[in-house]
């Protein structure tokens, strides 16, 4: 048996072509089977209410978070865990992230989870620590990022983006990508004449001056507009939600 | 005369392609990465017109011998010397990133945050050293064990130099800020597929070499390259799809989100590991410890079945990334389960390689690159035994997060692939230079040592980091509340994080000494020394002990 199976490998080994598609056929059973079942099993993302596309805003401030790598040091996904829990909020949902393009899940918490720090602190108390971390937090080893406040926002033309993430699966309605460029200074300046349109098209947004200097749109204002919107979408608390989320088995 | 009128006239259409992409772009980063790509233009563009001497070239730069002949190692001679470069930069940026973590007054704004310099670093080391390490070694092995000349010359030549430019695209572009914010998956739309173009060329001229071949059986070391160059390709093409926003800019966004995105990153980012830093490698260990060690390889049938079983196994352990998140169970127990069966093949392969040096044992005390190659296959086996370990979800929910991870995947980098590149390249440098021997061999002793201990520093004080976070993180007192804010853990790692440098920095100078060796090789010094390993030998103690009465009289 051991000398006809390293004899019937000899054929192997002498054919390139074999080798080859052999090797090949080999790598991508555990892919097909892993990934594919994804996008099709039901169940991969639960249904619940409240999950909607970022606004051109903070889409603007996500693509500045991606920008400077914060995902290299705080995750954006709270495990199962009565300490996780405890310290970060309810754990985080499949649906919480299905417009994320790409997921900034994490794999490192050399600084705290993200994922659901939207309205815990203030804005000014964001805009101190990313200039100033250790002002704040004297332990922390964050770099600062005050730089942001001097950037004007230009995330250059906001309609191709909504669209290109429409063409990725987001589903941004029309009106909502043919606005992108105003909604994008109408969220951060609730006396914008746009601010009304745009409280129509994003209701559960949050409108205001999000960097403390009003006379400016600022890559602070994004980057601070995100992470108040993180975790913030889905009701975790709420009868509705906690229902779908009992009946959760097998996932 | 054509040919060159060709040549020049797709550089010439290159450079204006450039040139237009700068005029046009809609964002300045990617202005002035299209301004490299114009500037890497008019370098082609050059050298096709002027049509210089290259052996005189090479002769002259490098200090490369005639070509004999026999194999094509011109390609290979760039390799070496791009391999410790890369390598030089890739620790260097790696100390400096650790420095930040315990200094943090050491981040220098825009442009020298972690947050950019940290891809950087990965890049530099897993991208630019191991892969200019694994295209040379591979090009070396593949000529040599097949006793063919490199097919398509040319093309080998762009393989090379379209390398570089793909690391120097990615890397400037890391500093600009333009990422695609998948880890190991940085670069952007247009550096992706500029890869893919080297990429498809390196598996031609590779498989062009095998279909050369005048031995009738394809040796092992090439099965692993051959599997490694296939499945990078796979990986990188799934991976990176993505749809831009402008083709004049360099922002894209991923067709894939959240909870699929996440398994299809780290199904490419553990197979990274899998196949770039493992297969690769082991394509390198399976020639160079034979030769090294002038012994045959061990067993052929564990080399048949640790190669088929590990390229299988490999690509399920992905989502051990992933456990406890939003990822579906079934996908994490499947991903864990199969993490621990690779265990197996992984050792396999130490196992053979370790082996391999039955009857000669002896040169682990005689000869400091063999010392090198059998620290690297028990970093090897030491990280493979780790990785399953992690894996299980108990284990996982600990580690996770935190330091550990960082640990284990530097005690698997700078032992495993560090060591072993190390190793090739002091096999490589006097053989393909044509000198007698390495410029010092007792330097290489110095480099083993320095590496060793710096790795030791590095692992142990991520182990007591990782530890000292999953465990501060998890604390409950008697009342039932969380006993430590997440910055008490930050403030009670800071020492180990300074440990850590200490060890990057011994790392750091032993590649230092490498780099002097390997320049000094080049140049044709020899450095007179003692040999190393050869114990003193007096033919007058050689005799038994004689009674004390005897001596007495």
């Amino acid at each position: 048996m051991a000398t006809s199976f390293a004899e019937r490998h000899r054929t192997i080994e002498r054919n390139i072509t074999l080798l080859a598609v052999l090797a090949f056929v080999v790598v991508i059973v555990g892919g097909i089977v892993e990934i594919a079942p994804l996008f099709w099993i039901d169940n991969t993302i639960e249904k619940v209410k409240g999950v909607r596309p970022y606004t051109p805003l903070e889409q603007a401030g996500r693509d500045i978070y991606v920008r400077e790598g914060c995902y290299l040091c705080h995750s954006q996904m709270i495990r199962p865990f009565r300490d996780e829990v405890e310290r970060y909020g309810h754990y985080s949902l499949a649906a919480e992230s299905m417009y994320d393009h790409p997921f900034q899940w994490g794999s490192e918490r050399t600084g705290p989870d993200l994922a659901r720090v939207g309205g815990r602190y203030s804005d000014a108390w964001h805009v101190q620590h990313l200039t100033d971390p250790r002002s704040l937090v004297p332990e922390s080893i964050m770099p600062p990022y005050g730089f942001l406040a001097k950037h004007e926002l230009n995330q250059g033309d906001m309609r191709a983006e909504l669209a290109t993430l429409y063409d990725v699966g987001v589903p941004y309605r029309k009106d909502q990508i043919a606005a992108a460029n105003d909604d994008m200074a109408a969220q951060a300046n609730p006396d914008a004449p746009g601010a009304a349109d745009f409280r129509k098209r994003y209701p559960t947004a949050q409108v205001r001056d999000f960097d403390g200097d009003p006379a400016k749109l600022t890559e602070m204002d994004a980057l601070v507009a995100y992470l108040q919107v993180l975790g913030t979408m889905v009701d975790v608390n709420a009868a509705a939600a906690n229902e779908t989320l009992s009946k959760e088995k097998g996932r | 005369m054509e040919s060159v009128l060709t040549r020049a006239g797709l550089w010439f259409a290159a450079l204006v392609l450039a040139l237009l992409a700068v005029a046009g772009a809609v964002d300045t980063p990617f202005a002035i990465q299209m301004g490299i790509v114009a500037v890497a233009a008019c370098l082609g563009l050059w050298f096709t017109l002027r049509q210089p001497d290259y052996d005189a070239i090479a002769r002259g730069i490098l200090r490369a011998p005639a070509d004999q002949g026999r194999y094509d190692d011109d390609v290979i001679r760039w390799g070496v010397i791009a391999t410790v470069f890369w390598g030089m930069a890739g620790f260097l940026v790696g100390v400096l990133i650790a420095a930040q973590l315990a200094w943090p007054l050491l981040n220098m704004g825009e442009f020298g945050n972690f947050g950019r310099l940290r891809p950087l670093h990965t890049s530099a080391v897993i991208f630019a050293f191991g892969g200019n390490a694994l295209i040379a070694t591979s090009f070396y092995v593949v000529q040599r064990t097949c006793r063919a000349r490199l097919a398509f010359p040319g093309l080998a030549r762009f393989v090379f130099w379209g390398y570089q430019l793909f690391i120097v695209l990615a890397a400037t572009g890391y500093l600009l800020g333009i990422t695609q914010g998948k880890e190991y998956a940085e670069p952007e739309w247009y550096v992706d597929i500029w890869l893919t173009v080297v990429w498809v060329s390196y598996l031609a001229v590779f498989v062009g070499t095998l279909a050369r071949r005048s031995e009738p059986h394809i040796y092992v070391a090439n099965w692993f390259y051959l599997s490694f160059i296939l499945t990078v390709a796979m990986l990188h093409l799934v991976n990176n799809v993505s749809l831009p926003v402008s083709w004049l800019g360099s922002r894209s966004f991923s067709a894939y989100a959240g909870v699929q995105g996440a398994l299809i990153q780290w199904w490419y980012g553990h197979n990274a590991v899998g196949f770039f830093l493992t297969a690769g490698f082991l394509g390198m260990m399976y020639y160079f410890v034979p030769k090294q060690a002038e012994r045959p390889v061990y067993s052929y049938r564990l080399s048949i079945i640790h190669f088929w079983a590990l390229i299988f196994l490999y690509i399920w352990a992905g989502p051990h990334h992933l456990h406890y998140t939003a990822l579906p169970d079934w996908a994490q127990t499947l991903g864990m389960v199969f993490s621990v069966m690779l265990w197996m093949p992984s050792w396999g392969g130490m196992i053979n390689g370790l082996m391999t040096l039955n009857g000669a044992w002896d040169k682990i005390r005689t000869d400091p690159i063999i010392r090198l190659m059998v620290a690297a296959l028990a970093f090897y086996g030491m990280s493979t035994f780790e990785g399953p370990l992690m894996s299980v979800k108990s284990v996982n929910a600990l580690s996770h997060y935190t330091n550990w991870t960082i640990g284990h995947v530097h005690s698997g980098a700078l032992g495993w692939n560090g060591m072993i590149t190390f190793s090739a390249l002091y096999y490589l440098t006097p053989r393909l230079w044509n000198r007698e021997r390495l410029y010092s061999l007792r330097m290489v002793n110095w480099h083993f040592w320095t590496a060793t201990i710096g790795i030791v520093f590095y692992a142990a004080s991520m182990w007591v980091a990782g530890l000292t976070q999953g465990l501060m993180w998890r604390e409950y007192g008697a009342d039932g509340y969380l006993v430590y804010s997440f910055a008490d853990a930050v403030a009670a790692i800071h020492p180990m994080y300074a440990l850590r440098v200490v060890g990057g920095l011994l790392y750091l100078s032993g590649a230092v000494i490498m780099t002097i060796n390997i320049w000094r090789t080049i140049l044709g010094h020899s450095r007179e020394e003692t040999p190393l390993g050869q114990p003193a030998f007096d033919p007058a103690k050689d005799r038994p002990l004689l009674p004390a009465t005897l001596i007495a009289h």
